[in-house]
C-alpha cells in the first residue's frame, strides 16, 4: 500500500465579494500517492483551478479564504505553515504549470535567465552551475539547441516551446508533485500530443506525482490513473480512469463522455448537456446538477447527495446512481 | 537596428532630444562655450544689448556677459533636474510599487498622503519646504523632488496594478518567489516604459520650478547664475534692457519644451507597445 503524498481533507475555498460569498470549492477530498497521476475533470468554473491554487496557497486572501480540515503534504499540514515555509515548498517540492505559456513567462527577460532564476531560488549554486542545469533541463524537455535557446526571449519562441520552458522551470528542482493547470489547452492539437508525451516521460523518469486539471477527457485518458469529476465546487464522481470511461455512474460524467466528439462514430448532432453551470453565489437546492440532469427525481431536488463509495475504488455523489447499483445487486 | 529607426523616426523625439542634447553639451562643456567668465563684472559695460562689444547676448546690470551666464546656468538646471527627479523617482517608485502590489489599507493610507501632497499647488509646496529648510540649491532640489513624488507614485501604482494581474507574476509566486522579489524582478522592469515618459516630463517641470524658486530668491544663491535668477535680475530693467529677462525666459521655455516634446514622443513610441 503506497503512502499518500498529498491528502486534502474537506477543502473549502470561498471569496468574499462585497456582501456576497462565492464558494468556488466546497468540500473536496483528494488523495494522491507518490508517483501517482490524478486528474480533476470539469467544465470551466467548476473550481478545479482554484483547487490547485488552494493547495499551494496562491489564493489572494482577502478576498479569498481557504478552509480545510487539513492539506497534508508528506505529513505536513500546508495550512499551518508560515509564508516563508510555503515559499520553500513552492517550485521546490510542489511545482505548478499554467495554461497560457505566453503570459506565464516574463516578456522582458531571456528564457535562460528565468530558468536560472527558478534554479537559484531553491538551490545553492553559482551562476555557472545554474546555467549548466538550465541547459540540462532544456534538454530534458527536448528543446533542440538548448545553449542557443537560453538566449531567446519568450516572444521569439513558439507556444509549444514556451510550454516546454515552463515545464523545465517547474521541474528544475525535481519536485515530488506537479500541479498542472490545463497545460495543453492553449496549444495546437499536435503540440498537445507532444507535450502530453513529454509529461508522461518526465513523470516516469523523475518519479513525480501529477495532479492534472483539465476539461478535456482525452487528456485524462492519456495520462491519468485516477480521476475526479468536479461540478460546481463539489466532486461528483471519483474512480480509476478505466472505470470512469467504461462505466460512468454519475449522469454528469455520462453526459461529458457522450459529448466527446469521436472519430470512429458518425453523429448527426453532437450531444449536449442542457443548461448552464450555476452561479457560484447561489447554488440550486439539493443536488447541484439536478437542473441539468435527465434523470432527476424529487429526492434530487431536495436532498444533496453525499459522495459515497458504491463499488470498489469508485465513489459517486448521486441518488440515482446509488439506486441503480442497489437495484443491480 | 529596427529599434533605432523607430526612435529617430519620431520627430518629437528627435526635436525634443536635440534640444536636450544641446543643453547637456552646454552644461558639460560649458567652459568651452563661454566667451567671458560668467562672474566677472565690468561696470563700464553694463546693460549692453546683444551683439555689442563682443557680447553675444549682451550684458546684465553688472556688466556680466549674458551668454556665458546662460551657459553656466544650464549646469544648475541640469543638476537640479537630475537630482530632484532622481529623488522623486526613487521614492515615488518605491511607494507606488508597494501601494499597487499590496493594496488594501497600505494603499489607502499612502494614497491619502499623496493626495494631501497633491492638494498643494506645486510651487507653493516647494516654497513651504524651502522656507522651512532655508534657501539654498540643495534645499531647493529636495523641495522640488518632494513635489514631484506624487506623479511617479501614481504612474507606478497604476502600472503595478496592471502588471500584478499578469500570469507570470502568479507563475513566479508558484516558483517560490517572495513578494519583494516579485516586485523588483517581475513588476518593476515591466513598468519602466511609463516611468521613462514621466521622467522626461518631470525634468521640464523641475527646471521650471527651480527657475521660479530662484526668481524668488529661494533657490540658487548669487553669484551662481541660474536662469531663474537671471530673469529676476532683469526685472528692474524691462524697459531699458529687456533682453536680460527676455532671453532668460526664452531659454527656460525652450528647454522645458524640449523635455515635453521628448516625453510626448517617448509616450507615443512606448504606449502602444505597452498594450501588447
Amino acid at each position: 500500500m503506497q503512502e499518500s503524498l498529498l491528502k486534502v481533507r474537506n477543502l473549502r475555498t470561498t471569496f468574499q465579494i462585497g456582501e456576497k460569498k462565492l464558494c468556488a470549492v466546497d468540500g473536496i477530498n483528494l488523495n494522491i500517492k507518490y508517483a501517482g497521476t490524478n486528474a480533476i475533470v470539469g467544465e470551466s468554473g467548476c473550481g478545479k483551478s482554484v483547487t490547485l491554487l488552494s493547495i499551494l496557497r496562491l489564493i489572494q486572501t482577502p478576498p479569498g479564504r481557504i478552509d480545510a480540515k487539513q492539506i497534508l503534504f508528506e505529513g505536513r499540514n500546508l495550512l499551518r505553515l508560515s509564508e516563508k515555509e510555503m515559499r520553500e515548498i513552492r517550485g521546490n517540492e510542489i511545482a505548478m504549470i499554467f495554461q497560457e505559456p505566453m503570459s506565464s513567462l516574463n516578456p522582458v527577460f531571456k528564457v535562460g535567465d528565468q530558468i536560472i532564476e527558478a534554479i537559484t531560488l531553491h538551490q545553492d549554486v553559482n551562476r555557472r552551475e545554474a546555467m549548466d542545469r538550465a541547459i540540462e533541463m532544456l534538454r530534458l524537455v527536448r528543446i533542440p539547441d538548448p545553449e542557443k535557446r537560453l538566449q531567446d526571449y519568450p516572444h521569439q519562441m513558439s507556444g509549444g516551446m514556451r510550454q516546454r520552458v515552463m515545464i523545465a522551470m517547474a521541474l528544475s528542482c525535481h519536485p515530488k508533485l506537479l500541479l498542472a493547470d490545463e497545460p495543453t489547452t492553449a496549444l495546437d492539437v499536435s503540440i498537445q500530443a507532444q507535450i502530453l508525451e513529454l509529461i508522461r516521460q518526465l513523470k516516469h523518469d523523475l518519479g513525480m506525482a501529477i495532479l492534472l486539471v483539465t476539461h478535456d477527457l482525452a487528456v485524462v485518458a492519456e495520462l491519468a490513473q485516477r480521476t475526479v469529476v468536479m461540478y460546481s465546487g463539489k466532486i461528483m464522481e471519483e474512480a480509476d480512469v478505466f472505470s470512469i470511461f467504461s462505466s460512468p455512474l454519475h449522469p454528469y460524467t455520462e453526459g461529458l463522455l457522450k459529448s466527446m466528439p469521436r472519430l470512429d462514430e458518425e453523429v448527426k448532432q453532437l450531444h449536449v448537456i442542457e443548461g448552464f453551470v450555476p452561479d457560484a453565489i447561489s447554488f440550486p437546492e439539493g443536488c447541484r446538477f439536478h437542473p441539468r440532469c435527465t434523470y432527476a427525481t424529487d429526492e434530487c431536488k431536495e436532498i444533496e447527495p453525499i459522495l459515497r463509495q458504491i463499488a470498489p475504488g469508485h465513489l459517486v455523489a448521486c441518488h440515482i446512481a446509488e439506486k441503480r447499483v442497489r437495484d443491480a445487486d | 537596428m529596427q529599434a533605432w529607426r523607430k526612435i529617430f523616426g519620431k520627430k518629437l523625439i528627435c526635436f525634443g532630444g536635440g534640444i536636450i542634447l544641446i543643453l547637456i553639451l552646454g552644461a558639460v562643456l560649458a567652459d568651452v562655450f563661454i566667451t567671458y567668465p560668467p562672474h566677472s563684472q565690468a561696470l563700464r559695460d553694463r546693460l549692453l544689448p546683444p551683439g555689442q562689444g563682443g557680447h553675444l547676448l549682451g550684458t546684465d546690470e553688472f556688466g556680466r556677459d549674458l551668454w556665458s551666464r546662460i551657459v553656466y546656468g544650464s549646469r544648475v538646471s541640469i543638476k537640479v533636474s537630475f537630482i530632484s527627479v532622481g529623488i522623486a523617482l526613487s521614492f515615488g517608485t518605491l511607494l507606488g510599487l508597494i501601494s499597487g502590489y499590496f493594496g488594501a489599507r497600505l494603499d489607502m493610507f499612502l494614497g491619502r498622503v499623496v493626495d494631501i501632497m497633491m492638494a498643494f499647488p506645486p510651487l507653493l509646496l516647494a516654497l513651504l519646504i524651502v522656507a522651512s529648510l532655508g534657501a539654498s540649491l540643495t534645499n531647493a532640489m529636495v523641495a522640488i523632488g518632494i513635489t514631484l513624488i506624487p506623479r511617479f507614485y501614481r504612474v507606478v501604482r497604476a502600472s503595478t496594478l496592471l502588471v500584478r494581474e499578469r500570469a507570470f507574476v502568479l507563475a513566479a509566486k508558484a516558483l517560490g518567489r517572495s513578494n519583494i522579489g516579485i516586485m523588483l524582478r517581475h513588476i518593476l522592469p515591466n513598468v519602466l516604459s511609463p516611468i521613462l515618459v514621466a521622467v522626461s516630463l518631470a525634468m521640464g517641470n523641475a527646471i521650471l520650478t527651480e527657475a521660479e524658486l530662484s526668481f524668488l530668491g529661494l533657490g540658487v544663491q548669487p553669484p551662481t547664475p541660474s536662469w531663474g535668477s537671471i530673469v529676476a535680475s532683469g526685472k528692474e530693467y524691462l524697459d531699458s534692457a529687456p533682453w536680460i529677462s527676455g532671453i532668460g525666459g526664452l531659454v527656460i521655455m525652450i528647454v522645458v519644451l524640449g523635455f515635453n516634446l521628448l516625453g510626448d514622443g517617448l509616450r507615443d513610441l512606448l504606449d502602444p507597445k505597452l498594450k501588447t
